[in-house]
């Protein structure tokens, strides 16, 4: 079980996770990254900027 | 198609959301070969493909307009192909662009201007009359729109717009505010096919579904769908989320084209409905195909 790096509560990896893909964690909500599949490794995903969007 | 037929397709993302999921799996569903590239780590240099690059064609998911925008004008440069194309990024990442192709196309829109100065775009809104709205020339998800009642609180606002730094800040894009009756629309064009429409229902100005409007399926008449398809070729998308808007007589207006086309509020009002993320996967799929050939 990997744990949220901000909150330190496990997160729950879904099956079938890929790179980069972001996860909320259930405790805090902080939205978190993938950095690295095997092993699992997680980050706290980037802030949104202001060119985000659609 | 086999695996080693597709193996050119790449997907820039420097993050998979909901959206760039769904798309992964739509293409593992079909067994197509791919790589997902993360656009924080690209590079490039002018003249020729970097060698780490092989792919043919790239599907632009790429969350940010910039890096979007960069992105895809330097691999068109070496001979990539990229859905969205640079051009349509560009002019659907610029509200004023946006414009411009529409009433190109003859389609209608909601009275609009550009001041050049605060103080000009100002005098234009003396044409436009009030309420109306000003909006970044960039942005997305409703963000620093501003509904503007009168001209003293234009006036006051245009102050602090002058203030800011920067000169594309000093553009100021005004537009008629249209009073929408509690929602508006969205319909996506993929491959100039309309594969749906949805209300988007929200009690305030902004409907965006990422600030928590509702979605539900909207009934696409024979009007609306060549309104959108007619407003994804001006701004020349593939892949298109056309927002559109009905005014008092019920006519209907383009808002806005989105060429980074977010549809998990429309999936989910749709259902079984269509599936957005094969329709766009079979598109790239069909695109690789011409890429070969």
């Amino acid at each position: 079980m990997i744990s949220c790096p901000v909150c330190d509560v496990a997160v729950a990896i879904p099956s079938q996770s890929r790179l980069s893909e972001i996860l909320e964690c259930a405790d805090c909500r902080s939205e978190l990254e993938i950095l690295s599949l095997d092993p699992v490794t997680l980050a706290l995903a980037p802030e949104v900027e202001e060119d985000w969007g659609e | 198609m086999n695996q080693g037929d597709t193996a050119q397709i790449a997907v820039l993302a420097c993050a998979v959301r909901a959206d760039e999921r769904r798309l992964l799996d739509a293409l593992d569903r079909r067994k197509v070969s791919y790589a997902c590239l993360d656009t924080r780590q690209l590079s490039f240099a002018p003249g020729s493909p970097p060698a780490a690059f092989p792919w043919q064609l790239v599907m632009n998911r790429e969350i940010g307009q910039v890096r979007a925008a960069y992105a895809a004008r330097s691999l068109q440069a070496a001979g990539v192909t990229v859905m969205n194309d640079a051009a349509c990024i560009e002019v659907c990442g610029d509200k004023w662009r946006t414009s411009l192709a529409l009433a190109a196309a003859g389609l209608p829109a909601p009275r609009t201007a550009l001041g050049l100065t605060p103080q000009a775009g100002l005098d234009a809104l003396d044409q436009i009359g009030y309420p109306a709205l000003i909006k970044p020339l960039t942005g997305s998800w409703g963000r620093l729109i501003a509904e503007l009642r009168d001209r003293q609180l234009a006036s006051e606002l245009f102050e602090y717009v002058a203030a800011l730094p920067g000169p594309q800040s000093h553009l100021v894009y005004v537009q008629e505010l249209i009073v929408k009756p509690g929602r508006d629309i969205r319909a996506i064009v993929v491959g100039g096919d309309l594969i749906g429409a949805t209300y988007r229902i929200a009690a305030d100005l902004k409907t965006n579904v990422a600030r928590g409007a509702t979605s539900k399926p909207c009934p696409p008449t024979p009007e609306l769908a060549k309104l959108a398809i007619e407003a994804a070729a001006a701004v020349g998308a593939d892949i298109a989320a056309v927002d559109l808007v009905e005014d008092r007589s019920g006519n209907l207006l383009v808002l806005e084209v989105n060429h980074r086309v977010e549809f998990s509020g429309f999936q989910h009002a749709m259902g079984d409905r269509v599936d957005v993320a094969g329709r766009i996967a079979d598109l790239l799929i069909g695109r690789a195909s011409q890429c070969q050939n």
